[in-house]
């Protein structure tokens, strides 16, 4: 079993970015428990997503404190909170670049990558609304737990609704984050 | 078909293919997306419904009770301060005999507000004679409003049925669901048809005043439907294995409980963390087992006699409290182990996970730490000690 534990603020799309990540999973035949857990009802709240993936149906409903993989899409949250707590000792954190904001150093085997996520999205498309799909890319490269053609099917799935410009700038967002670490 | 979906849309994605004529609900919080994608679908033209948006959730069930009335298939959800703004009519459906499912998201209830998961919600309304299901996965809880409608709307039963999911655990949690096809959900529910309706041709009048002399038999039949429930659930379950392939439902199920000396007994999604402790206790050799209660009303008194006469310890885990009194769980497991006399297991309760506090594998632990002490009536389990100290 693995878990993934997202640290955002309420409306910057872990839920969705976890969504994702879980459907990557279920594209390959494994079967994740993805889910939010929320501070304060608002908008900006530090919240959490988490997925949990094994080979079986997972039954264990509660938080996760032990993450194998850590994703931190507002390097903001990282100044008050430690986004480390309990984080696996062989573990990889993928945190989204921000400037000013001195992003701390994990301990012993731990990896850490820092990817402009963001800077990424303004490059593509002048918004930093691919910053998520950016860590979603480096997420693959930094653990090798998905590939690229994963991540991309499931971007397709789970965006195709959203018209193919959409998708393509997404693919692009997850190819320049694998990129990034590759 | 497999798809790797959020409970609440999933829950719309079922209702729509049992095709309810008549939705209703008050659509901001507390509130999921069940009804929002409902909503949708309507709009969309993929379910032949009429949705009917209303101010409050007594107005919802109100709409439903009266779609009900006039024959027709109906359907809501809520959650709550939602569901206790509906009781005056929940006790209602149940009394007039109107099959309506509804859809509880089970949450804490104020004050203090708290938005998060415990099952406090539905207690307030245990006692109203709708047929209450609680459901541990999501796929578990499709399957259930699919057994919901075919239950409640038997002529023999012609009772509400609720569906129980954990709120946000498994309403806003995503995970690979089978999800019945169209065709597959219109050869299990055939469409709803009864004489036992408004109809200007065949007028009847429904909840009408019942005097000293007739009430308590009224009271008696809604009991009497109930005890009869308990024969045709375990049925319903085996009817739904065989045209779905899997166990979903049923009074009660059972977890490593062949050669258990000691049993859990829980419902909903606290269900699967268990197990998991089971299996980390069963790993240190401690013959551990559960019973999961998956109908409590009616409640299963004799399944959970049966499962539970051979062991010696009994933790009953529950998520909501009568205040001043026990956890409902544990009053109701005690009173029917009751009839083992001096040979009944050593039962304590259990009160965890109120108002969304996590539990974890270690909260189960921590319960079965405790079950090896002295005998407790309503222990709470992970109080902050630090938290009571500044209260003094």
């Amino acid at each position: 079993m693995k878990e993934i534990r997202i640290h955002a603020r309420a409306g910057q799309g872990a839920i969705t970015t976890a969504g994702i990540l879980g459907y990557a999973y279920f594209l390959k035949g494994q079967f994740p428990y993805a889910f939010p857990h929320f501070g304060a009802a608002r908008m900006g709240a530090p919240m959490n997503a988490f997925v949990r993936i094994d080979d079986k149906p997972v039954r264990l409903r509660s938080q996760v404190y032990e993450p194998d993989y850590l994703i931190v899409v507002d390097a903001t949250l990282m100044r008050g909170y430690n986004c480390y707590v309990g984080f696996k000792d062989d573990g990889v954190a993928v945190v989204n670049e921000r400037d000013g904001v001195e992003i701390p150093k994990p301990k012993g085997k731990q990896k850490l990558f820092i990817v402009p996520g963001n800077k990424i999205s303004m490059d593509i498309m002048g918004k930093a609304l691919l910053g998520n799909t950016v860590l979603l890319g480096a997420y693959a490269a930094a653990t090798g737990q998905l590939t690229l053609d994963d991540l991309t099917k499931a971007i397709r799935e789970r965006f195709g609704g959203k018209g193919q410009k959409v998708v393509d700038m997404n693919v692009e967002a997850l190819r320049r984050g694998f990129d990034f670490v590759k | 078909m497999k798809e790797f979906v959020e409970g609440s849309h999933a829950v719309a994605e079922i209702i729509k293919r049992c095709r309810p004529g008549v939705v209703s609900a008050y659509p901001i919080t507390p509130q999921t997306h069940i009804v929002e994608d409902l909503a949708q679908m309507v709009s969309n033209k993929e379910l032949n419904a009429q949705f009917v948006n209303v101010e409050s959730e007594h107005s919802a069930a109100s709409v439903v009770l009266g779609g009900e009335a006039t024959g027709v298939r109906s359907y809501t959800a809520t959650s709550s301060q939602g569901l206790l703004l509906m009781a005056e009519v929940v006790f209602n459906i149940a009394g007039m005999r109107l099959p309506v499912v509804m859809t509880t998201a089970n949450r804490a209830i104020s004050a203090p507000i708290n938005i998060w998961n415990d099952q406090q919600d539905v207690m307030v309304v245990r006692d109203s004679g709708w047929v209450l299901f609680f459901a541990e996965s999501i796929q578990e809880a499709v399957d259930l409003h699919l057994q919901a409608y075919k239950l409640g709307e038997d002529p023999d039963v012609m009772l509400p049925v609720m569906v129980n999911m954990d709120g946000f655990i498994l309403t806003h949690g995503m995970e690979v669901v089978d999800m019945p096809s169209q065709e597959e959900v219109d050869r299990y529910l055939p469409a709803y048809k009864t004489t036992y309706k408004l109809d200007i041709d065949n007028p009847q009048t429904m909840g009408y005043l019942a005097d000293p002399d007739y009430y308590l038999e009224i009271r008696y039949m809604v009991q009497e439907t109930h005890r009869e429930l308990l024969s045709k659930i375990p049925g319903l379950a085996a009817e739904f294995k065989k045209a779905f392939g899997r166990e979903s439902g049923g009074l009660i199920q059972t977890y490593r409980m062949e050669d258990a000396e000691q049993a859990f007994v829980a419902a909903g999604s606290v269900c699967g963390t268990i197990r998991d402790a089971i299996d980390e206790l069963r790993a240190k050799g401690k013959k551990v087992g559960l019973v999961k209660i998956a109908t409590y009303r009616p409640f299963p008194k004799d399944a959970i006699v049966a499962s539970l006469k051979n062991v010696r310890e009994v933790a009953v885990v529950d998520k909501s409290i009568s205040l001043g009194g026990f956890g409902p769980f544990y009053t109701d497991v005690t009173s029917a182990l009751s009839s083992l006399g001096t040979k009944a297991p050593k039962t304590s309760g259990f009160v965890l996970g109120l108002g969304g506090r996590d539990i974890r594998v270690k909260s189960i632990l921590d319960v079965y730490e405790a079950l090896g002490g002295k005998q407790v009536d309503c222990a709470f389990i992970g109080l902050k000690q630090e938290l009571l100290a500044e209260t003094k």
